[in-house]
């Protein structure tokens, strides 16, 4: 297939769902441990064309998620349960062979750490065009052109002489590059990128966003971003879920979220991140503990025990039930019994930054402060 | 918060050049890496410094060459009028008792054998400090209390906490000896967002308390923004911009502070969505090989022929300047970049002449280029 192929800009958001993830789980067992439960049914959906947003501390299980979305986890000591559909055909348990066909062809990923992903021993070109001659069915010659020509759209210069070159003799950057390079190499239908930007410094994560950002509007693909930078999400995710200790906790539109998030914890990340754009000694407001503190889900809300609107309902012994995720206005929903309220509503889609009663997240005058 | 007189801490002319060596039998020295290549700089007393840069500017290599943990190969660093670089033996030491760091890994830079009281009774012990056992013991319950963990936490080991924790007990390690100035080396990079909070207001708290001075190297630019006074920001080894923190965000005068600067992701879609942003092309040329004239001429959107590519720019303050500490930048061109009367090139532009790449082109080159924002237009002047 190639990109011509594909859907132009501006895909209909209303069609069938590229990617349908339904309470989605995965337990990680281990002889003599008590299970671990890293994901516990996390569902959310991804249309063509559309960016989602995964955002979450280390440990809340959104990198497991996209291992258990691609098949890639080990089949010994993990269980996966629930659903995860690809165009509509069932992953979970499908063999190895449909997997095997899909993962690389339809679709793809862009993990953190470039020199890790990339295999040391073999040079670039290589493992660009493995993939081209795998699902391509390309002759050596015509993957080595079509290689070239990836590498040269994600913005490499002087393509071939950077096909023979190795792993280490490329910038963190350029590796990144070359890993998308890989991942777009046979058009993918979804694209899930884990923190690709984490380990670059910023004015090369610019360049990435920009690229990936590109790649959304051109060529329709569907992308799942897994970040914990809360700046990337705003400027690049269409829908945000929020997760903690593997529960998605919050969903909402990106405008909705950062200018109305409900959930504490939400609020809490957004209070306790220092803003280019703030002035100097704005005062931060960090959340509590850590997120070592979280409770087992079924006794209540994970979050509680660094919650400061925690109550004693919180707690599932109280409630009688744990805490649901639930329909909480157009296209949000909230896992929270005691969320954040907002006096004056604002009409959805108008955006107002400065509206949160958790302080801190802007003033009003903050617009200018970036790039002046 | 300038105090009256000398700043604590001086560094003039710094150079720091690791030798590159080849050779199997003999070392042959064929090229040096200028990490630190003619630094300048001061902290006055109780305030704090921020020093910005991208991997690989030579930011670390300036903290670590104040407290001589890698030998200067030129320059002075006077630290409370004595120069550091002088200092052999007994001297040196007594005069690392006021200067101590805290390290960007916390889990690196604490021994996983030792526990926390023999962590932090460490340095007191080294310096005979602290009053014998009892008074050591007192004084580290102190400690704890002051970075806020519980003294249940002295029989632990790090291992046994999480990283916020962990660069609490760096930081009591390091308050212990009571020092005048403390260098934070990344203190929050290795954290997650909700405790980087937590250990930015614990420095803060600490500064106002101990009446501390710090140079804080960061490549978070929001997080230096909002604990420094003064910002210096560092291109390949040299300090391309100085300023008081917000005079530099208001308006950046270097080219590079404004790339920089509009690439940082701001979390706010209302603001993303406004934001000039300015690509920069290809990747940080090689420290070992720097360009010549202006460092920043192969990826400058406003470089103009011939000087920058042959001249060097030495810092300056503008005509006209009247903040305190003054607003310090080494560009041939700022006034006129800073007036609107050149325009910045695109980054496509830049690649071309220099052989370096940026962005994405090829078949979608037609149509695309008017959906990346800000790209074409030049960018906004003020």
């Amino acid at each position: 297939m190639s990109i011509e192929a594909l859907p132009p800009a501006a895909p209909d958001r209303s069609a069938v769902p590229v990617l349908e993830v339904e309470e989605l789980t995965v337990t990680f067992t281990r002889r003599g441990e008590r299970p671990t439960r890293a994901v516990d049914g996390v569902s959310f959906s991804v249309a063509a064309g559309e960016t989602i947003g995964l955002v979450g501390e280390s440990g809340c299980g959104k990198s497991v998620t996209s291992l258990a979305v691609m098949g890639l986890l080990p089949r010994r000591g993990v269980q996966v349960g629930g659903s995860v559909r690809f165009n509509g055909a069932e992953l979970i348990g499908a063999p190895d062979r449909t997997l095997r066909e899909l993962r690389g062809a339809d679709m793809a990923m862009v993990f953190q750490d470039p020199l890790s992903s990339l295999n040391p021993t073999v040079p670039i070109g290589t493992q660009v065009t493995e993939v081209l001659v795998e699902h391509r069915d390309m002759s050596g010659k015509r993957a080595v052109a079509e290689a070239a020509d990836l590498l040269d759209r994600v913005g490499i210069p002087d393509p071939t002489r950077r096909l023979k070159e190795y792993p280490h003799q490329l910038s963190g950057g350029m590796r990144q590059r070359a890993l998308i390079a890989m991942a777009l190499a046979c058009s993918p239908r979804l694209l899930i990128a884990d923190e690709p930007t984490t380990a670059l410094d910023v004015t090369i994560q610019a360049q990435i966003l920009e690229l990936l950002r590109e790649l959304v509007v051109d060529t329709g693909t569907a992308l799942v971003m897994i970040t914990h930078d809360l700046g990337v999400v705003a400027g690049l995710c269409d829908r945000v879920h929020v997760m903690y200790a593997g529960k998605v906790i919050e969903t909402a539109d990106r405008h909705e979220l950062f200018a109305r998030p409900r959930q504490p914890y939400t609020g809490g990340l957004l209070a306790s991140v220092p803003r280019l754009d703030a002035g100097r000694g704005t005062p931060l407001t960090p959340i509590r503990g850590s997120a070592r503190d979280a409770i087992p889900w079924a006794e209540g809300c994970a979050f509680a025990p660094r919650c400061d609107n925690a109550q004693d309902d919180c707690l599932t012994e109280v409630a009688g039930s744990t805490v649901p995720l639930e329909y909480d206005g157009p296209g949000r929903e909230l896992r929270c019994r005691h969320p954040l309220t907002y006096p004056r509503q604002t009409p959805a889609g108008a955006p107002s930054s400065g509206s949160t009663d958790s302080g801190s997240t802007s003033s009003g005058s903050t617009a200018s402060g970036a790039g002046r | 918060m300038t105090a009256a007189g000398e700043p604590l801490l001086r560094v003039q002319g710094l150079q720091v050049h690791f030798p590159i060596k080849r050779g199997v039998f003999v070392d042959r020295t064929v090229g040096h890496v200028r990490a630190v290549d003619g630094v300048d700089l001061a902290v006055d007393r109780g305030t704090t410094y921020g020093l910005v840069g991208e991997s690989g500017c030579g930011k670390s290599t300036l903290g670590r060459a104040v407290l001589r943990l890698v030998e200067p190969t030129a320059g002075q660093v006077l630290f409370d009028g004595t120069d550091v670089a002088s200092l052999r033996g007994e001297a040196l030491r007594s005069m690392r008792r006021r200067m101590q760091m805290v390290f960007q890994d916390p889990l690196g830079s604490l021994d996983p054998r030792q526990d926390v009281e023999s962590l932090l009774s460490e340095p007191l012990r080294a310096h005979g400090l602290g009053g014998g056992k009892a008074g050591i013991a007192a004084r580290i319950r102190e400690l704890l209390d002051a970075v806020g963990l519980p003294s249940a936490a002295l029989r632990r080991y790090p291992h046994e906490f999480s990283g916020g924790q962990r660069q609490r007990i760096g930081i009591a390690r390091a308050v212990a000896l009571e020092p005048d100035l403390l260098i934070a080396d990344e203190p929050v990079s290795a954290l997650d967002v909700s405790v980087q909070a937590q250990v930015v207001n614990l420095l803060e708290e600490l500064q106002q308390r101990l009446g501390l001075t710090y140079l804080v190297i960061a490549h978070d630019l929001a997080v230096v923004r909002h604990i420094s006074d003064v910002v210096g920001v560092m291109y390949l080894g040299s300090l391309v911009e100085q300023a008081p923190a917000d005079d530099l965000y208001d308006a950046p005068l270097h080219p590079y502070t404004r790339a920089l600067m509009s690439a940082v992701p701001v979390p706010d879609p209302v603001v993303e969505e406004r934001r000039e942003r300015i690509l920069l092309a290809g990747d940080l040329p090689s420290p070992a090989n720097p360009p010549s004239g202006c460092r920043f001429h192969t990826r400058c959107p406003w470089r103009q022929e011939t000087r920058c590519d042959d001249e060097v720019p030495v810092l300056r303050e503008l005509a006209g300047g009247s903040s305190r500490p003054p607003h310090l930048v080494s560009c041939h061109w700022a006034e006129q970049i800073r007036d609107g009367l050149l325009t910045p090139r695109s980054a496509e532009e830049v690649a071309a002449t220099q052989g370096v790449s940026v962005r994405p082109r090829g078949a979608d080159d037609a149509g695309g280029d008017s959906l990346v924002q800000g790209l074409d237009e030049p960018t906004e002047v003020f």
